[in-house]
């Protein structure tokens, strides 16, 4: 922390950014996406070597692996100002879930609150703690936005991305019904349980159709991908994109689940 | 008649919910009906968030010293002339209720709406025995002439449609005018009234629950829209109340708090129809009542999870808001989820008064969204306690052996990170070549549960990781 604090923290904060294994290995734009946007607000951005915060292991019931990789991510974290993570779920397994993992080992449970404190998804760090009232970009278009459950009701993520959506130009947001409801991901429940999240998936593919804009947006990429895959599967052209791309003014990627050659004709 | 825990079939029970359209359509109304009016009831109510935590207080308070209340609850209905009956499990519940009835000579038994009574499924019992048990609770009664479980626990037969229980009463009500028109539901509503209107009449012994057992006064509370409940508290020669360990509350001040989150939450209505209190026996000035008045207060697995992660799951009032709001719920409905606890969360408790194995999927059945845990009234942290038993399935080796081997394989990659950016550059790489040109898979080797539904977007290609290092050259922590 080399420059003066302003109102509790450096100007030019250090983020380490945990870009979520999804971003990772999927759709690593999205991950430069969030770059920019936290460059732009004046962090220095980091990326240190990272896997995964391990929620598929945590939600499957082993603690033991969900531990080694919650001590694997606070070693990683544990220098920068802030950790910052374009997804409410990684971002809330680190604020709300990683001190509750150690509640039997003191040295490790301040480690991980410490981490916990300074954790943020990425639309509330901008919001909230850079205080960014308003982004440079453009995108062209109606787009309708898709609450992820952890960002919401664990982070309580809502207005962020709504606030800053409505400063990109040309952007028109339309509300869909049920916004707030899961869209049927839930991890390994799209496989494990495929028919009940089948049917919720439909039920949301239904919602945003009703909607009739033609992009999708949500701050995570499970949901994305599991919303994108049934809009395709059912036929529909409905676009979808995490909300950094668009936030970002980084759309020359095709959205997700459409091939590069189909966006180009 | 079947009563027995589907749960461990719960996937051809959901599959098989999913085809039926009239089990959906219903469901359909439970989602919008229940949630918008409790949401209104709600926001009518400034203090609704600090009553939810005054309701939270006064369970916890109330687990941390039951022996106390139990106790004091104990000597009040004794000394109002009373019987209080100790069950450790639901075997001993169903013999003290027989005693009871044989005492009384019973021949039908009439019953309020009770989920501690489906829990022992006492009227298989009683009916094994010689004795007829008839629910009154409106939507129980359809579901017992149709030999089902209920699927929700406020609304029982949410799942059917008026023609089919216009079926059932012709095929039952076998007494009545053939020809009779049936077409409106307010017709269902009178021939029910008037059927059931004769049974209480004839009830030799009423059982109703209990929504709240108050130890202050040796009273139980019981909320209805019918009225039922007091008719077969009132009229029959004795009154047994059936009740798990959880029920208490300290006041009668208590009591009343909870009852203000109790119907909001539930139907968003302020106040049941009936709120009824009865306290012991018919006194010499009271005008009506029963003679004879017995409180079964059942364990079955209960104080074990009293101390354990699992006790916050003792505060539920059962007033079923988790369950309208449960994507899953509204998915495949109550049926599937089957027995006692007819969603995921709910699944905790099953899971808890019977054994990890007989659970089965209902803990696991959830996609973690948290809704349910949003709007409970006494603020039980549901996916809290759906993890804490899925870890308890893990460390038994109850969970999927493949589940587990691809959790093992992919644990050994993610706590390697060098390792982990090499295998996962080069897999990502070829599934990226491989989707290029179409951007997403219908069908991929290892994930038939994903494409069955929805296609599967292809990678970008390369991964963030490589491509900041190429670009960045690399981390400087």
């Amino acid at each position: 922390m080399n420059d003066l604090p302003l109102h509790g923290r450096p100007v030019k904060p250090r983020v380490g950014l945990f870009v979520t294994c999804l971003v990772d290995l999927m759709r690593p734009s999205v991950g430069f996406a969030a770059v920019k946007l936290l460059e732009d607000a004046g962090c220095i951005v980091d990326a240190p070597v990272q896997t995964c915060c391990g929620q598929p292991a945590y939600n499957s019931g082993d603690r033991g692996t969900t531990r080694d990789l919650a001590m694997q991510v606070i070693n990683t974290f544990h220098g920068y100002d802030y950790v910052v993570a374009p997804s409410g779920s990684c971002a809330g397994m680190i604020k709300a879930h990683y001190p509750e993992l150690f509640e039997e080992d003191p040295n490790w449970r301040a480690k991980a609150d410490v981490l916990a404190a300074k954790t943020y998804e990425l639309t509330s760090f901008l919001v909230d703690v850079m205080k960014v009232t308003r982004v440079e970009a453009a995108f062209d278009g109606t787009v309708t936005y898709h609450d992820s459950c952890s960002g919401l009701r664990e982070l309580k993520v809502r207005n962020q991305p709504r606030k800053l959506l409505a400063s990109v130009e040309g952007l028109t947001l339309v509300e869909m019904k049920d916004s707030d409801v899961c869209c049927g991901f839930g991890g390994t429940f799209a496989v494990k349980y495929s028919d009940i999240s089948g049917a919720i998936v439909d039920a949301k593919a239904r919602n945003v159709e009703a909607a009739q804009a033609p992009t999708l947006l949500a701050g995570d990429l499970g949901c994305l991908l599991n919303m994108a895959g049934k809009l395709s599967r059912d036929g529909t052209r409905v676009q979808v994109r995490h909300v950094a791309e668009v936030l970002a003014g980084m759309t020359d990627d095709p959205p997700i689940g459409v091939a590069k050659a189909e966006t180009v004709k | 008649m079947n009563v027995h825990s589907t749960s461990p079939e719960f996937k051809q029970n959901a599959a098989r919910a999913l085809n039926d359209s009239q089990l959906q359509k219903a469901l359909g109304n439970v989602k919008q009906g229940f949630i918008d009016k409790r949401r209104m009831a709600a926001d009518k109510l400034p203090e609704f968030e600090a009553l939810r935590d005054s309701a939270r207080d006064i369970k916890n308070h109330t687990l941390e010293h039951l022996d106390l209340y139990l106790e004091a609850y104990e000597e009040k209905v004794r000394s109002s002339g009373g019987h209080v009956h100790f069950a450790r499990d639901a075997q001993e519940a169903r013999d003290i209720i027989l005693t009871i009835c044989r005492e009384a000579s019973a021949k039908t038994v009439t019953k309020g709406k009770s989920m501690i009574s489906e829990e022992i499924e006492i009227n298989h019992h009683l009916e094994a025995n010689g004795i007829r048990p008839i629910e009154t609770d409106l939507g129980e009664y359809i579901i017992q002439l149709r030999g089902e479980l209920p699927s929700h626990i406020i609304a029982p037969a949410v799942h059917l449609n008026a023609t089919q229980v216009e079926e059932d009463f012709r095929r039952v009500h076998t007494h009545l005018d053939a020809k009779r028109d049936l077409s409106e539901p307010v017709q269902l509503l009178t021939e029910a009234r008037a059927v059931l209107r004769e049974r209480f009449l004839a009830a030799d012994v009423g059982i109703t629950g209990a929504n709240f057992l108050v130890a202050e006064t040796g009273t139980s509370i019981i909320v209805t829209n019918e009225g039922n409940g007091d008719l077969t508290q009132i009229l029959p020669k004795t009154h047994i109340v059936l009740a798990s360990l959880e029920k208490l509350v300290p006041t009668l001040e208590d009591a009343s708090q909870l009852l203000r989150v109790l119907a909001r939450s539930a139907t968003g209505q302020e106040m049941s129809v009936y709120t009824t209190f009865s306290t012991g026996p018919r006194r010499r000035t009271d005008a009506d009542g029963p003679e004879n008045y017995h409180v079964v207060l059942i364990d079955n697995g209960r104080s074990a999870m009293l101390g354990t992660s699992f006790e916050e799951m003792l505060r539920c009032i059962r007033c079923g808001a988790c369950m309208n709001r449960c994507p899953g719920y509204h998915a495949v409905g109550g049926d599937a989820y089957a027995w006692v606890s007819p969603c995921p969360l709910r699944g905790v408790r099953t899971a808890s008064v019977r054994r990890v194995d007989q659970a089965g999927h209902l803990p696991n059945a959830s996609t973690f969204c948290g809704r349910c845990e949003s709007v409970c009234p006494v603020r039980i942290p549901l996916p809290k306690l759906m993890r804490h038993w899925r870890e308890r399935e893990f460390e038994r080796h109850l969970t999927p052996a493949t589940v587990r081997s691809g959790l093992h394989l992919w644990g050994f990659f993610a706590k390697r990170p060098a390792l982990y950016r090499l295998a996962t550059r080069v897999a990502m790489g070829a599934l990226g070549f491989a989707g290029h040109r179409r951007g997403r898979f219908s069908w991929l080797p290892m994930a038939k549960g994903w494409t069955k539904y929805r296609d599967f977007p292809a990678p970008q290609g390369e991964t963030f990781q490589a491509r900041w290092k190429r670009e960045r050259g690399g981390s400087s922590a």
